[in-house]
């Protein structure tokens, strides 16, 4: 498909100000004004905010549970993927499309639903309390709604591989006497890698910065079920000098979710080519 | 004439000889199939899954709702004025960003499907930026950036302008969130229907708003529609950032999911959920929206099941080519 070098058509200078100046506005400017607020706190205070041992146990569950999360997501995501498009069933176009119901969701709304639904009185919780299993208010419930949110994620990215795969590898290992098991493990898994990887690294992402639905079931305790984004937020309402602390915490989040995004891109050029 | 190439090229014949031997065929597709007992179970784990992570809780938003019955339900969305101004706020607050965005979405998609220029592909990558810095990181950067002791915040105060803890600020911060969803939707879909129209447009002596107007947007309708649901969804949403630009002042900026949040908080769990109910149905009819212009319009069209009807090469490829974050 041709792409027009010089610019012939018209509207080049008016689409390149507009999009330049909204960037420039709406990312450039406030997540620089985040950076360099960090930047002059000097090393020894840039540090001691963001190497507390409150900062370093809420990056540490930020981090655990989000890697947890996209972990489980992954699994349930290719689970998922692979019945949805492999296999006929009645309802399945139906949950296919309910898949989709996490990224339209608002974040609050399933914060809420699941602290009631797992609490010692709610429709799983009733079940799920007595066997000592606390899905409410606890480090699992921040890792259950991590892969609420997640495993769409997943879903979508494998899905497109799985359906691309025509059959044509598989018949072959079949004549060359492969079990069924073999070929998946041999034949069609290697095939799913990058696009598993990438979908696990967009649930990672989307763990790490998610807040709106944590905040309404992790219960949000110092050292046991605080949240980095948490942590920034108490920060910044506590005011004054805390606001520093606040910004120093966010660049270091800034940071990690600016390199996700690069090894999103990376790997996503990776699994098309592959 | 393009796709019938690649239909040739792409079956190389003894897969082609297989086929028209029936009974061989039919063997080999029986075989690659996988035993009834893994497909059950398979099937059963993911409508288990399915159910307790998606169905169990969206039909629990609506028990919640309504288990004391339609009347209460409309007087604990209608009664309270703090949560009718949260509806209302929603309801000024994400239009206004989603017409931001499709602007912005217009431009860019123009911009990067249409002409090649250095530093493409470094724009490309900063339009997803907001899809992974994380929404309370975003808000942060707009309180540093708005408030008093911010770049802006003092002489915007000495013009009398105050942006932080206002509606402006909710409007600003929603925007950042859902920047990439119009954008993201339009340049794969330009990209794919190539400049051949609008170069002929042009060639026939037309304008730039007459070939905006008269081809690439009849073009780009469907998508441009598809990418506004995606965008209003999110900006409906949207929580973090808000959060924390809005100062949660009831009656006054609060939107809906921080008046849910308020209730929550409040212990008034019936009218929490009675607003999160709300919702819940936009996110539902979004999705039946989203699935209506997948099917109507092929746009990301979701999977035919295995074997049930045969891909043809072209959709093999569109599906492999499509972008991944949605």
């Amino acid at each position: 498909m041709g792409r027009i070098d010089p610019k012939v058509l018209p509207g080049y200078g008016l689409s390149l100000g507009l999009t330049m100046m909204y960037l420039v506005v709406l990312v450039v400017l406030p997540l620089g004004a985040c950076v360099v607020n960090a930047f002059r706190m000097g090393a020894s205070e840039f540090l001691t905010a963001v190497w507390s041992p409150r900062a370093r146990a809420a990056y540490g569950l930020s981090f655990g549970a989000s890697l947890i999360a996209a972990a489980v997501s992954t699994l349930i995501g290719l689970l998922i993927a692979w019945v949805l498009v492999r296999y006929d069933f009645p309802g399945r176009r139906l949950l296919d499309s309910l898949v989709d119901l996490p990224l339209a969701l608002p974040t609050a709304v399933a914060g809420l639903v699941f602290s009631h639904l797992y609490s010692a009185g709610g429709w799983l919780g009733q079940f799920l309390v007595p066997l000592g299993i606390e899905a409410a208010y606890s480090r699992l419930a921040i890792v259950v709604v991590l892969v609420f949110v997640g495993f769409p994620f997943v879903v979508r990215t494998v899905q497109p591989v799985i359906q691309s795969l025509d059959g044509e590898e598989e018949e072959a290992a079949l004549l060359l006497g492969a079990n069924r098991w073999q070929t998946f493990r041999y034949v069609l898994f290697p095939a799913l890698v990058p696009s598993l990887i990438t979908g696990f690294a967009l649930a990672l992402a989307r763990g790490l910065g998610e807040y709106g639905s944590i905040v309404f079931v992790s219960g949000n305790m110092p050292f046991k079920t605080e949240i980095a984004p948490f942590l920034i937020v108490s920060r910044l309402e506590e005011g004054g000098n805390k606001v520093l602390e606040a910004t120093a915490l966010a660049t270091v989040l800034l940071a990690a979710s600016l390199l996700m995004l690069v090894l999103i891109n990376r790997l996503e050029a990776w699994s098309r080519r592959g | 004439m393009k796709s019938e190439m690649i239909t040739q090229e792409a079956v190389p014949w003894p897969r082609e000889a297989c086929r028209s031997n029936g009974k061989l065929s039919h063997a080999l597709r029986r075989q690659t199939q996988d035993p009834l007992w893994v497909r059950l179970v398979l099937i059963s784990l993911t409508v288990l899954l399915m159910g307790v992570l998606v169905v169990i809780p969206l039909i629990h938003v609506f028990y919640e709702a309504l288990r004391d019955g339609l009347v209460t339900y409309g007087r604990y969305i209608l009664a309270d004025p703090d949560t009718r101004h949260s509806i209302v706020l929603t309801l000024i607050v994400a239009p206004i960003a989603v017409l931001c965005n499709v602007l912005f979405g217009l431009a860019a998609a123009w911009l990067v499907a249409r002409f090649r220029f250095p530093g493409r592909t470094l724009l490309v990558a900063m339009i997803d930026i907001p899809l992974s810095v994380s929404p309370v990181v975003a808000g942060l950067s707009f309180v540093l950036l708005f408030g008093m002791q911010g770049f802006f915040g003092p002489s915007l105060r000495a013009m009398g302008i105050d942006i932080l803890f206002t509606v402006p600020a909710l409007i600003i911060a929603t925007t950042f969130v859902t920047l990439p969803y119009v954008a993201r939707e339009l340049i794969p879909l330009m990209e794919t229907l190539g400049p051949d129209e609008e170069l002929a447009a042009l060639s026939l002596g037309a304008n730039g708003w007459q070939i905006f107007w008269r081809v690439t947007l009849p073009n780009i309708q469907w998508g441009l529609l598809y990418g506004i649901i995606l965008c209003n969804a999110r900006a409906m949403g949207e929580f973090g950032a808000v959060s924390v630009v809005s100062g949660r002042i009831p009656g006054e900026t609060m939107t809906m999911p921080l008046q849910v949040e308020l209730l929550f908080q409040d212990y008034n769990s019936p009218a929490a959920f009675a607003l999160a109910s709300v919702l819940t149905l936009l996110a539902v009819i979004t999705l039946i929206l989203k699935v209506y212009l997948e099917g109507r319009h092929h746009l990301r069209r979701p999977p035919p099941a295995w074997g049930a009807s045969p891909t043809t090469p072209q959709e093999k490829i569109n599906g492999t080519a499509g972008g991944t974050l949605p």
